[in-house]
């Protein structure tokens, strides 16, 4: 007699399991329920159905015809509601069947946030056909649609649902999109692609609510942002459809447990697809699916199979977007990353390698040689006699030479090396034996390496190959290692091309390294704050741990704490302030430090927030004495008090110190005002000093007295306090636009020339708009760090206290 | 056996940044990276006792606040020209929390 074999779901795995089965010739007599009103259908192809590219005729695996010459009894749209174990009889509402074999195969549910809301209707999630066809229908040009989830499947729903005209938000918890499959800058890139079709991304967004009183109206956010919507779709994950199993009692741990010949913990049912969890794996993709189908088809037909799970590698399927990751990607002991970034075409390599293999490859823009390197994985060649041109795919690393150089060498005349202006290494080569022996006159004559500039190293490799020993490369050294770019190109870059962030910047001039180094992030940070001061968010981990905690580290790990002084002017209600503070906190040291003020030195961390709430309660303010902005002006006592002084020397300082506070420049900036030329408050020796005298304001700057001295040069004679003011700012903001990071004001003028600078601030119209822009920088940056932080005390505090456990 | 703790949510470090553990042997620095790898290694630069805490993350590395050595998080081995190391223990997320394997305070308080 035939056995009896009973499936229940109709997918993807169970669907190419019975054609296994039926292929070999098996004789069983198959009864397949779906929950679904229909048969299998190819559930990756929902996205092009979609966004219109297909429909869904064309997307079905098996008809009506197949299944009747399979014999296959089809009870489509018919759950199955119970397991008995012991009859070996499965029950759906319209009764039971028996079987000998019994196969599991129920895939997995989405998942759905617990939020408020999340019942309305017009919200739905994206796992059937039913989901699609809500998305077509609420898909109207002018719809206003929001998925929650910047993974594989909501960014599928987005683009489909964009592709159809309506107006698409995602919103996405993490950092960047579909962080399980990218990193940053890939991430990065696609958002990018995503925006330029119209999508809003909105990441490290968590959703609170779904508002609406008889159907979806809008998506509220943690933040406070509201989305209006017509649809929501939640696509934040999947979990496996393991119901029926935890009510039989099979062993079940985060999927229905199985074998390697996918039998569960009772010996007549199998399981497979989604809804499995093999060797404490679970499974999202159909490659290892189909596997397991090729297993339990051999299984259930009494030969020997062993399923093991392979590498999977990840493609979205958005029509336009390239996009590959494959393998292992994380940052690991004893890992190397290869990194390639042609940012003129967009695109994004990054190979991944552990010893001698690859282990890892994430590539965006341009993923050709993608099966090249899964292939390359999943075999774990030995890759290292390729290692030096491995990132450039096949084509290189299957020829014989290893030497970059070499791989320039053996370019043809026509291999473009400069992708913005087109220009191809016969030209270059051209250019250079006519006489062009520098890479500015290579730049000149050619424009190669003129834009972005990213492919200067390529130019002076031809330059290198031509020209022999003749040729030395540029002098200005790059910012760091992690790029080729100097600190003026990188700020000239970012200004001309728009770049908004710090991965922005790495992508877009071709950064080499993951995530930076201590050295470039601090100074890209910098960069992007003086640009775009109301657009970009300040990133503080990219800051040195000084600017971090706003306190000066000392050398047992301690820090330093001191209140602004505004002038060098206190009174007694501060000082008791300061006084109560220091024996509060048992602070070792109290000291009059060079910037008239007063320093409350080895203060442990976890106390700052507690001293610096007391110090504010009393009315002081961070005094930035660790930051690269503005640190003190110093003042004499002046004509208030003083019998030479000619004008309100202390008054004035202490209205440029209100002026200039809290404003971040690329090193610190320090000023004194005295009120005559005998200069007590050492005006003379300042980023900025003014001298007053009987018929105004002598301005000067670039002073210096640290590691080296110099005395100040002077730049604009004023003869109000508020021009002084006005041309202090825009002076400020001069220094903030141009110099290159950690370059004080001394340095920055001896390169860009005193004269140049005294042009820009003179100008009426060119000073009033510096000023305006310092203004507008303050508007943001004008605050106490200290109001914000000394109202989340734990998060200074050590996170764990593991000293009373291990007394137990 | 299992000596794993639980010490913190990861969302209580930040992402390119670090946060400590006091012992009885001295503070632990947890770092996270910005794709949400965790690390955990001595808060004590080899160099001169620097906190490494209150390093700039860098991909897998964390550069000395002090004096700029740089540390593989994954080997506790300095990078570059400088030799040192420092100590590792071993981490784990799960359910969006942080393990700690703190094996080391009971070996300790048992000799
Ligand atoms: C506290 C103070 C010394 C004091 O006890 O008086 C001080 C302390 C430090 N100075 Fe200073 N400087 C102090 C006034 C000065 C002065 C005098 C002045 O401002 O009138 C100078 C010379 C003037 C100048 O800057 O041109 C000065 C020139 C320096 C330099 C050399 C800068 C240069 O460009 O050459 C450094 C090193 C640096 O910034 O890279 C430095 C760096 C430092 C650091 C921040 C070193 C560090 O990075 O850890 C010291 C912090 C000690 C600590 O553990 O907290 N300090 N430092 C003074 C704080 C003034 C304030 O109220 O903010
Ligand atoms: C839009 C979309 C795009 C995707 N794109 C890709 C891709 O590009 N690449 C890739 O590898 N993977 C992709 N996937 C994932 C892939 O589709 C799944 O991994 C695969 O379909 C899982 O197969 P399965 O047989 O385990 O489950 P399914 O295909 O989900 O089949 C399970 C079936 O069981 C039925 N069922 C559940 N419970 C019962 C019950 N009690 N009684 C009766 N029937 C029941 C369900 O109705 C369903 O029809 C995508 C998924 C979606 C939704
Ligand atoms: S001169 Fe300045 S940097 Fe040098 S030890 Fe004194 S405080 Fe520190
Ligand atoms: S203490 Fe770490 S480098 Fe000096």
């Amino acid at each position: 007699m035939k056995q009896r074999l009973v499936v229940i779901g109709a997918g993807m795995a169970s669907g190419r399991m019975l054609e296994h089965i039926f292929e070999a010739g098996g004789d069983f007599d198959v009864t397949l329920f779906n929950a679904e009103p229909r048969g299998n259908y190819n559930r990756l192809m929902l996205s092009p159905v979609l966004s219109g590219e297909k429909s869904y005729d064309e997307i079905v695996t098996h008809d009506a015809d197949w299944y009747t010459s399979h014999g296959v009894d089809c009870r489509f749209g018919e759950s199955v509601v119970k397991i008995d174990r012991e009859n070996r009889v499965v029950y759906s509402a319209q009764g039971g069947v028996r079987y000998d074999a019994l196969v599991i195969a129920t895939g997995s549910a989405p998942f759905i946030i617990p939020v408020p809301g999340k019942d309305l209707p017009g919200v739905c999630t994206y796992r059937d056909l039913e989901d699609t066809n809500a998305m077509i229908a609420a898909s109207r040009p002018g719809a206003k649609a929001v998925v929650i989830g910047g993974g594989l499947l909501g960014l599928e729903a987005a683009a489909g649902m964009a592709a159809r005209g309506a107006d698409v938000t995602v919103i996405h918890l993490m950092g960047h999109l579909m962080e399980r499959q990218l990193d940053p800058a890939a991430g990065y890139l696609l958002q990018k692609d995503l925006e330029a079709r119209g999508i809003r991304v909105h990441c490290k967004g968590a959703t609170k609510a779904i508002l609406g009183n008889t159907r979806v109206e809008a998506v509220l956010l943690e933040d406070g942002t509201v989305y209006p919507a017509d649809l929501v779709c939640m696509a934040v994950g999947i979990r496996p459809e393991v119901r029926l199993a935890n009510d039989a009692h099979l062993d079940v741990g985060r999927g229905i447990t199985v074998n390697d010949q996918l039998r569960t913990s009772d010996p007549a049912i199998f399981a497979l697809g989604e809804c499995v969890e093999h060797d404490q794996q679970l499974f999202g993709l159909v490659a290892p699916l189909y596997d397991q189908a090729k297993v339990l088809a051999a299984t259930l037909l009494g030969q020997e199979a062993a399923f093991k799970p392979v590498q999977t590698a990840t493609k979205l399927k958005v029509t336009g977007v390239d996009l590959f990751s494959a393998g292992d990607f994380a940052e690991g002991p004893g890992r190397e990353d290869i990194v390639f970034r042609d940012p003129g075409r967009g695109v994004y390599k990054r190979l991944i390698l552990e010893g001698d293999q690859l282990i890892g490859a994430v590539m965006y823009g341009d993923t050709a040689d993608g099966s090249w390197f899964f292939d390359l994985i999943k075999q774990k060649k030995d890759v290292s006699d390729l290692r030096d041109t491995l990132i450039f795919g096949p084509a290189f690393a299957e020829g014989a030479s290893a030497n970059p150089l070499a791989a320039v060498a053996a370019l043809p005349p026509e291999a473009e090396i400069c992708g913005c202006n087109g220009v191809c290494k016969g030209r270059i080569v051209q250019a250079i034996e006519g006489g062009a022996t520098t890479l500015d006159l290579v730049r000149a004559q050619t424009k190669a390496s003129a834009s972005c500039g990213t492919c200067t190293g390529l130019v002076e490799q031809v330059m290198a190959l031509t020209l022999g020993d003749g040729f030395t490369a540029i002098a200005n050294p790059p910012m760091c290692k992690c790029t080729d770019h100097t600190h003026e190109d990188v700020r000239r870059l970012i200004k001309s091309m728009g770049l908004k962030s710090i991965p922005a910047v790495m992508q877009e001039l071709g950064w080499k390294t993951v995530g930076g180094c201590a050295s470039c992030r601090p100074a890209l940070n910098y960069y992007l704050i003086s640009d775009w001061p109301t657009e970009y968010v300040d990133d503080r981990q990219s800051r040195f741990v000084n600017e971090r905690n706003h306190a000066n580290i000392q050398k047992d790990g301690t820090y330093s704490v001191v209140p602004r002084m505004w002038g060098g002017v206190t009174s007694p209600a501060e000082l008791r302030a300061i006084a109560d503070a220091a024996e509060k906190y048992s602070v070792p040291m109290v000291k009059v430090t060079g910037g008239q003020r007063i320093d409350l030195l080895g203060v442990r961390k976890e106390d700052l927030p507690a001293i610096w709430s007391d110090l504010n309660a009393a009315g002081m303010v961070s005094g930035h004495a660790y930051a690269k902005g503005l640190r003190t002006v110093k003042t004499c006592v002046g004509s208030e008090f003083c019998r030479f002084g000619t004008q309100d020397s202390t008054g004035l300082g202490i209205r440029l110190e209100k002026l200039l506070w809290g404003s971040w420049t690329p090193a610190k900036v320090k000023l004194a005002v005295s009120g005559c030329p005998r200069n007590c408050a050492e005006a003379t020796c300042k980023d900025i000093g003014v001298v007053c005298v009987d018929s105004g304001y002598e301005i000067s700057v670039a002073g210096a007295a640290g590691m080296d001295v110099k005395e100040t040069e002077f730049l604009y004679k004023a003869t109000t306090e508020d021009e002084v003011m006005e041309v202090i700012a825009a002076f400020v903001q001069l220094y903030r636009e141009n110099a290159r990071y950690l370059h004080r004001i001394y340095k920055w003028v001896a390169k860009v020339g005193l004269d140049w600078c005294r042009a820009q601030v003179e100008d009426p119209v060119n000073r009033h708009a510096l000023h305006d822009r310092f203004m507008q920088s303050q508007s943001v940056y004008q605050a106490d760090p200290w109001a914000e932080h000394a109202t989340t005390p734990a998060d200074w505090a050590p996170v764990a206290d593991l000293t009373l456990r291990a007394a137990e | 056996m299992n000596g794993f703790i639980d010490i913190a949510a990861l969302d209580d470090i930040p992402r390119q940044g670090a946060r400590v553990v006091k012992t009885p042997q001295g503070c632990i620095a947890i770092f996270r990276t910005a794709d949400d790898q965790v690390f955990a290694i001595d808060d004590r630069c080899p160099h001169k006792a620097g906190p490494l805490s209150e390093g700039i993350v860098h991909g897998t590395s964390v550069t000395c606040p002090l004096h700029a050595m740089v540390f593989d998080l994954a080997t506790g081995l300095s990078v570059g020209a400088d030799e040192g190391a420092v100590r590792r223990y071993a981490v784990r997320v799960e359910a969006g929390r942080v393990l700690l394997d703190a094996e080391f305070l009971l070996r300790r308080s048992a000799a």
